[in-house]
């Protein structure tokens, strides 16, 4: 583990219980304020390596350890593949969530959520209900949520993965805009190459199951990036390498 | 076709109306004898002639219906709640419950009866009211514990959340559907398990609905006995309507079924 490791996960694997080994001598280090983003074929792990930092499950082997103590581990915010709302509550108590557990009064939780409802763009909403929302509000409800908290890492699983494309880019605009605000380190798991490139500092390629490294692909781009650097052709090199080393990975795994 | 409350409730009142009046026409024409059908308005000269009589059996009965729903509410609840988080207790009990819940109600009527005595027949019919209505009150909740979704499991996990706390703001919530719609369903069955079980075991000094129906069959009083009977259709009607506006309040904001879309 270096200085600049906010977690590390050593050798780390993961058999479930009906026998699936979906990750083996799964190896990563995440440095503080980075964006990583996990690329693999579907079944390959990813969603498993983010559930693993969450502590929502532990691993067959290996290690996963914490840099600053420890103190980041119980400092997570989970986005989630689908946005996973409490259909009976209203937009503004969903928010809420992570602070009523964490025991805080609705008093004082009541300002970091409006903050939080504003910033993605759903101040007008505060009392609705899921379902009165379309898909991308909802998951702009589920960010809001995770980021309720200001928390120092945050996990997202194919957030956008089930959203149009207008949207999606909307959204991952959004995403960039509030990290650059507050640069907590983020570990995102898509399929999306392309998006992979535009949003990260570091894309990790995963494996067919089992899940191991194969490939890490450093995008070396001054942040903020404008839309503007889809067109550029350093975007397509990156794309590029990053599509080679998932054909690669589908070629199974080592000897 | 759009369906406006006006045709929710006018539909089947033209019905009912056009039913009454083709019974009160045919049983004049062909003359048939009161004993064997009487005409609807007998039934209505004997539910205002014998009011006070049949309101007090009908108290009697409802009183015995509410308890026993409230106490198979309380003890499905319960069950499911012990049910849902330990597998032991389940693999033990459930066969149990089960078994109270397809053995015919007459079947344990008299055994009921001799435990409690025969100068507590209330108490009987109570038992035995609960034990007809609470199966599917366990059943619902049950299910609705366990259809949490996973994702919301996770992050209440993620977050640290205490077990009662999972309970109380997650777990219960979640079933809330399944329970209101097991609650529906019970409450129907504890009013027939209420009337049933009178009709097995008496009603002791008291005297509910069902024993006035035997009463009336006896004495070969059809308006009254037809009377009894629209008192307990009434009154079931009345039940349901009851938790229906419950659940409509309880999940109209926000749950698929109480939602009204437009395409």
């Amino acid at each position: 583990m270096t200085a600049d490791d906010l977690v590390r996960l050593e050798a780390v694997d993961k058999r479930y219980s009906q026998g699936t080994l979906a990750l083996s001598g799964f190896s990563l280090g995440i440095r503080r304020h980075e964006f990583v983003s996990l690329v693999g074929p579907s079944g390959c792990g990813k969603s498993t390596v983010l559930r693993l930092i969450a502590g929502l499950g532990q691993p067959s082997a290996g290690t996963i350890a914490w840099g600053g103590g420890g103190k980041a581990k119980r400092d997570i915010g989970f986005v989630f593949q689908d946005p996973t709302l409490m259909p009976w509550a209203t937009v503004a108590d969903n928010v809420r969530l992570p602070l009523r557990l964490a025991g805080i009064e609705a008093a004082k939780a009541e300002p970091p959520v409006r903050d939080m409802l504003g910033k993605v763009g759903l101040d007008q909403f505060s009392r609705s209900y899921p379902r009165e929302l379309s898909g991308g509000m909802r998951m702009r409800v589920s960010v809001a949520r995770a980021l309720v908290t200001r928390p120092s890492t945050l996990l997202m699983d194919e957030p956008f993965a089930a959203l149009d494309e207008i949207t999606r880019f909307e959204l991952i605009e959004e995403l960039l805009a509030l990290w650059q605000d507050q640069p907590w380190t983020v570990v995102y798991v898509t399929h999306s190459v392309f998006e992979s490139v535009y949003m990260s500092n570091r894309v990790v390629v995963v494996a067919a199951r089992p899940g191991r490294v194969v490939a890490e692909i450093v995008i070396d781009e001054p942040f903020p990036r404008a839309p503007a650097f889809r067109g550029t052709a350093r975007y397509a090199d990156y794309c590029r390498q990053v599509s080679d080393a998932l054909r690669a990975s589908h070629r199974g795994p080592p000897p | 076709m759009k369906t406006g409350p006006s045709l929710h409730l006018g539909l089947p009142l033209a019905v009912g109306a056009i039913f009454l009046a083709a019974w009160e026409g045919l049983v004049r024409v062909l003359a048939v004898p009161v004993f064997v059908l009487p005409p609807p308005s007998r039934i209505v000269v004997s539910l205002v002639t014998d009011f006070p009589l049949l309101a007090d059996s009908l108290a009697f009965t409802l009183a015995i219906t509410a308890g026993a729903f409230l106490c198979a509410v309380l003890l499905g609840v319960g069950l499911a709640v012990v049910f849902a988080h330990s597998r032991l207790v389940e693999l033990a009990l459930m066969p149990y419950a089960v078994v109270l819940q397809v053995t015919p109600v007459v079947a344990i009527a008299p055994l009921v009866i001799i435990w409690t005595g025969f100068d507590h027949a209330p108490v009987a019919l109570f038992i035995l009211a609960t034990i007809v209505a609470f199966f599917p009150v366990l059943s619902a909740m049950l299910l609705g514990l366990r259809s949490v979704d996973h994702g919301l499991r996770n992050l209440f996990e993620l977050y640290g959340a205490p077990r009662w706390r999972v309970f109380v703001s997650l777990e219960l919530p979640s079933a809330l559907p399944h329970l209101l719609g097991g609650m529906k369903i019970a409450g129907g069955l504890a009013l027939i398990g209420a009337v049933v079980a009178e009709f097995v075991a008496g009603s002791g000094t008291a005297t509910g609905l069902a024993w006035r129906i035997v009463e009336s069959g006896n004495r070969l009083d059809m308006p009254r006995m037809f009377a009894a009977l629209l008192l307990l259709s009434v009154a079931g009607v009345a039940i349901h309507l009851a938790l229906r506006a419950l659940e409509h309040r309880l999940l109209r904001r926000w749950h698929e079924s109480a939602v009204h879309r437009e395409n």
